[in-house]
């Protein structure tokens, strides 16, 4: 099988596994026991009236009903935004901003009016994720359709429905290429005031390895003082370069954005013998081995983001690279 | 350092009720209903009501504070209140925490509780892809960049290291595996209740993260468990005959982490060996006067390491000791077979070796081992028969 079918084959599992995760939040619901901010009143209809240029005369005066198309409006959270929002709905969302639709068009929505709505209705309502469609692409970009029913209720009676569908997806690019999303970024390094200069020295192209000027013990990760000794003064030395792969695994499952699996993350100890997380490059993911003589250079992920890697395969530079993976 | 005597803790608190809802994929309940319908089981299991229960201990990572889960319980007013940290690492040390507020006369009753929708909700094993640039999770941090992201690959890291410094395939993790779902199998209440698995069907099983294969990793769950501990005395008056807490302890390694402890040796669990010792020399015990072993399970390598650690067999060849068979382990299905109720569900089972009321009842069993969560710093109990 070929690279590219391979990329192609799993690029349909991971659809389907994303399909599958998507389609749980059917049936669940997307905001509960929801309050109309006011109740239904004759200021709201006369604007709204106003609004559209109708003018009929069943929405006026002392009989007067609410415009059935109105049904949404008494709902609406105002200026202060969708507090009435889920965690379930908030979590669909965020799974499908990671797998990269990030961008969300409404498509259209269906109304249905059971009785009608007069001044002085009290408002209540819930809505429920209905459905959340397979991968689709649209004009727009490539994404999920999602499908939220509200059933609105008045003195506690449905008063009508409200169907709302809304497409999450990634942009199509411009110049006519076919629609996919972005390349998701990778995870971030966490850097804070105790490990930031280690990510200098990355910026600097040097692995820095803390030093305890108290007992002399070598430190990495970073961190502000020395396990051996609790001494807090440190001052850094820079890897030669030279590792051995100490253990490492092969990603499968589940699939994350930004990598593509299988891939392999080893352990890496440096020759100083301080150790590591890393990647190994210039060998395939199935033929990273304990062992292995690596040697660190620095690779540009994205814009923002360079890492410290290990080639595989170059035994160190005047040291010996065989003993390291035993200890 | 950790301690090199016998505490006094042992024998003075005893757990007098169990109680669980059903654990399923699906629990179509909040995960605070979850904490109070075990909570309620658990009194009724013991024969007290909510209002005997001055103390609630559960894990940090619960989502149901002590306080929520009395007033829905119908719980009054607490003296005790604690949490413990690590993930499933907590699950023996909120026992402890409940015997340490028994013997001190800080509460009479304390239910301790672990209740989530770990299946149906946040699954953990979906992975970790940013965190805060507090301590905790700049710790992490250090993995994520190079997608080393789950906890699966976490454990994965060391179990390659035990493999090649032992010389074993993968396939040595499925004795864990088939032992486990041997006992679920004979479980009603257990997810694989009725399916046993063969080594060959993990051998068939696919990669999670090599070296572990999909029959090597738990079933996430939603569900809730809960205990009732109180004196050993009180306890006696109870419905149910104690399963008195013969010995508890928490251990931490040096230069301990969560999950990613890479700077150490990786073929062992320093942590654990540091709570077998404790465990050892409060209850005056050894491995061979052990009866039943639950050992925490979300991941079959670390059972492995467990029995090394706790001296029930040599560095390297608890494979073999498992499928020699010499030990009942794991007899409620693990949390492979049964549920991941993050190891609380483990400590219902040694509760019902002790009663003599388990669905794969060791004949005479007195004295049982159980553990928390592996990886992370963690707690064990043994407990045992009165009297
Ligand atoms: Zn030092």
């Amino acid at each position: 099988m070929t690279g590219r079918q391979d990329r192609v084959r799993d690029e349909a599992a991971r659809s389907d596994d994303l399909y599958a995760r998507l389609r749980r939040f059917e049936g669940r619901p997307a905001a509960t026991a929801g309050v109309g901010k006011d109740p239904v009143n004759l200021p709201m209809i006369r604007h709204w009236c106003e609004a559209m240029g109708d003018d009929h005369p069943a929405y006026r005066g002392p009989d007067a009903v609410a415009p059935p198309t109105m049904l949404q409006a008494w709902t609406m959270g105002g200026l202060s935004g969708h507090t009435d929002r889920s965690p379930d709905y908030d979590a669909l969302f965020a799974l499908l901003d990671g797998a990269g639709y990030t961008s969300v068009v409404a498509t259209d929505c269906e109304q249905e009016y059971l009785r009608p709505l007069r001044p002085g209705d009290r408002i209540t309502f819930d809505a429920v994720i209905e459905s959340v469609s397979d991968r689709k692409t649209t004009k727009l970009g490539t994404g999920h359709f999602v499908t939220t029913r509200m059933d609105v209720h008045a003195g506690g009676r449905l008063a009508g429905t409200h169907r709302f569908r809304i497409l999450k997806y990634a942009p199509a690019r411009a110049g006519g290429r076919p629609p996919r999303a972005e390349p998701p970024r990778r995870p971030r390094p966490v850097i804070n005031r105790d490990n930031a200069g280690f990510w200098d020295g990355v910026a600097a192209h040097t692995l820095l390895i803390q030093r305890c000027t108290g007992c002399g013990r070598l430190r990495l990760p970073w961190l502000p003082g020395c396990v051996d000794c609790g001494a807090q003064e440190w001052d850094t030395v820079e890897a030669g370069g030279a590792g051995t792969v100490h253990s490492y695994v092969v990603m499968h499952h589940p699939p994350f954005p930004a990598f593509d699996p299988p891939y392999a993350v080893a352990l890496v100890e440096l020759a100083e013998g301080v150790r590591m997380v890393s990647n190994v490059v210039g060998v395939a993911y199935d033929e990273v081995r304990i062992g292995m003589p690596v040697r660190l250079e620095f690779l540009r992920v994205d814009e923002e983001l360079e890492l410290p890697v290990f080639r595989a395969g170059v035994a160190a530079e005047g040291s010996v690279a065989t003993g390291g993976g035993e200890g | 350092m950790t301690l090199h005597r016998a505490d006094t803790l042992g024998g003075r608190a005893a757990i007098a009720g169990i109680g669980a809802t059903a654990f399923s994929k699906d629990s179509g309940r909040s995960e605070l209903k979850l904490a109070v319908d075990a909570v309620h089981a658990a009194l009724d299991d013991a024969g007290l009501r909510p209002a005997d229960v001055d103390g609630l201990v559960t894990f940090t990572m619960d989502t149901s504070p002590e306080i929520t889960v009395a007033q829905a319980a119908g719980i009054g007013e607490l003296s005790f209140f604690s949490r413990v940290h690590y993930g499933g690492g907590a699950a023996c040390a909120t026992v402890q925490q409940a015997a340490l507020a028994v013997a001190c006369g800080l509460a009479d009753v304390v239910v301790c509780y672990r209740a989530f929708n770990e299946r149906s909700g946040r699954r953990f094993g979906s992975g970790v892809q940013q965190r805060e640039p507090s301590a905790e999770g700049a710790a992490l941090g250090w993995m994520l960049p190079f997608g080393l992201l789950t906890p699966a690959s976490w454990v994965a890291m060391a179990a390659r290291r035990y493999l090649h410094t032992y010389g074993l395939t993968p396939e040595a993790f499925g004795q864990v595996a088939v032992t486990d779902r041997r006992h679920a199998a004979r479980n009603p209440a257990a997810y694989f209740y009725g399916k046993p698995i063969t080594l060959a069907d993990h051998a068939a099983s696919r990669w999670i993260v090599e070296p572990l294969r999909l029959l090597d990793c738990c079933q996430e769950t939603d569900g809730g468990q809960a205990l009732v501990v109180t004196s050993v005395e009180r306890a006696r008056t109870l419905r149910r005959k104690p399963a008195v807490i013969t010995a508890a302890a928490q251990g931490a390694g040096r230069a301990q982490e969560q999950m990613t402890s890479f700077s150490r040796d990786l073929t062992g669990l320093p942590e654990m060996g540091a709570v077998a010792r404790q465990l050892w020399r409060t209850a005056g015990l050894a491995p061979a006067d052990i009866d039943v072993a639950i050992l925490y399970d979300h991941f079959t390598p670390f059972v492995l390491m467990q029995l090394e650690e706790f001296g029930f067999c040599a560095p390297g060849e608890a494979a073999g000791f498992v499928a020699a068979d010499t030990l009942p382990l794991n007899t409620h299905g693990g949390q492979l077979g049964e549920a991941y109720l993050h190891g609380m569900n483990g400590i219902a089972e040694a509760v019902r070796q002790v009663r003599g009321s388990s669905v794969n009842q060791a004949p005479g069993a007195s004295r049982v081992l159980v553990t928390a969560g592996t990886g992370v710093p963690t707690s064990g109990l043994i407990l045992g028969a009165d009297g």
